[in-house]
């Protein structure tokens, strides 16, 4: 279920490097992201998703172009208004979850709404609720060394979730996973997908990109390729 | 397909329909598309080779079609070959590369934009196949082959990453680039 735009580009560009060496990371990319729509983006190592990724999320600011979350554009705002408006307003999750090693799961998922200055009690309870929501209630007291790599990043997925962001960002969350971890990490992004959350995965494992609504191919930091999947599947029609 | 049927009756012998499920169930989400007439013409066909017999089964006056099919001794030899053989799907890819290859030279179309169409139909059914493997409910030796599809496709959307990188940089007059 799509709806209005949520996340936009217009002309963005980022370079990198001096007149002689110049790395044009991500070239003029415009794109529009529809409320409830999971994209992937996938590329190989080097084309420029990451970077493309981190300039919607406001943790970059772009050489050139525009970046706007809903009607508010955030390549122009303050530091200080950025910061509000990432911990308020979008979620991230990383490649290498990004943890606090000294905070219980439960801790780092209330974390940021605390930060936002929600009371301990209501922070508490959200996180817990979104630790069972990723199947971890269970580990709420856990340090992170105490959980394996697929259960860190789902509490990672959960304190993403925290603040209930207009869009999930993500930077290669299977990248560190095993297989059996990396299923569950699909599982729960095609929960999310279904429950309507925007989503935007940069990823170069196409599994992800395969449970994703919408895929862009990246190349030299442009996109060469803008795929709606399918509606429904034909598992075996033809042989391979 | 025969040499799987007569593999499934070795174990007893069986109704047609008792194959089917047994199929069905053993290849998951990928036997949907399985033609319910198929079993029935495969076993026609090996009752004519000699490799099964069939009887009609009694006690069942409300029901068509009750023929219990067993394995004869070819059928049983047959079964213990099949079982040694070595046998493995190629890949078929020589032809894609080599329509990439005759795009380029005879400047037909663009290599990339033909790894590009394939790569959307590949991360089709890979879609396809992730999404049914997500489903806790499958059966896992339905999902081990599921396991399988999904892996070969990877395998295949690795090899036109790297098609694309090759073609992406050659010239239209069929030099590579930087040489």
């Amino acid at each position: 279920m799509t709806g209005s735009t949520v996340l936009q580009a217009r002309g963005l560009s980022m370079l990198y490097g001096g007149e002689r060496a110049l790395v044009r990371a991500v070239d003029e990319v415009d794109l529009n992201v529809p409320a409830g729509q999971s994209l992937a983006v996938m590329g190989p190592s080097g084309c420029g998703k990451s970077t493309l990724l981190y300039l919607l999320g406001g943790l970059q600011r772009p050489t050139d172009g525009e970046v706007w979350l809903a009607d508010r554009r955030i390549d122009t705002m303050s530091e200080r208004a950025l910061a509000r408006l990432r911990r308020d307003s979008l979620g991230f999750v990383f490649q290498s979850f990004h943890l606090m090693d000294e905070l219980t799961a439960v801790e780092n998922v209330e974390l940021a709404a605390l930060l936002a200055g929600q009371s301990p009690g209501r922070a508490r309870k959200r996180a817990m609720y979104l630790l069972d929501r990723v199947g971890l209630a269970d580990r709420a007291r856990h340090l992170p060394s105490a959980l394996s790599g697929g259960q860190r990043q789902r509490v990672a997925i959960a304190r993403a979730l925290s603040n209930e962001p207009l869009v999930v960002l993500a930077d290669e969350p299977t990248g560190n996973l095993d297989s059996a971890a990396t299923l569950d990490v699909l599982r729960l992004f095609e929960e999310l997908r279904t429950a309507g959350q925007t989503l935007v995965v940069v990823t170069h494992d196409p599994r992800i990109a395969a449970v994703a609504d919408r895929v862009i191919a990246m190349r030299d930091g442009a996109f060469v390729d803008d795929v709606a999947s399918a509606a429904t599947g034909t598992l075996y029609d033809g042989r391979r | 397909m025969q040499d799987v049927v007569l593999a499934m009756l070795a174990k007893e012998p069986a109704h047609g329909y008792e194959l089917r499920s047994r199929l069905r169930a053993a290849l998951g989400p990928l036997g949907e598309a399985m033609n319910a007439g198929q079993i029935y013409v495969t076993l026609t066909r090996l009752g004519k080779a000699g490799l099964v017999t069939s009887q009609r089964a009694e006690g069942l006056p409300d029901r068509p079609e009750r023929r219990v099919y067993v394995l004869t001794p070819e059928g049983q030899q047959r079964v213990a070959t099949w079982l040694a053989e070595v046998n493995w799907p190629k890949p078929d890819l020589a032809e894609f590369h080599l329509k990439l290859v005759a795009a380029a030279t005879a400047r037909l179309a663009d290599p990339v934009t033909l790894v590009d169409a394939q790569r959307r139909e590949v991360l089709r059914r890979l879609r396809d196949a992730q999404r049914a493997a997500l489903d806790r409910s499958m059966d896992p030796v339905a999902g081990l082959l599921l396991e399988g599809v999904v892996l070969r496709l990877r395998a295949d959307l690795e090899w036109l990453e790297a098609c694309e990188r090759l073609w992406a940089q050659h010239d239209p007059t069929g030099r590579k680039a930087g040489a």
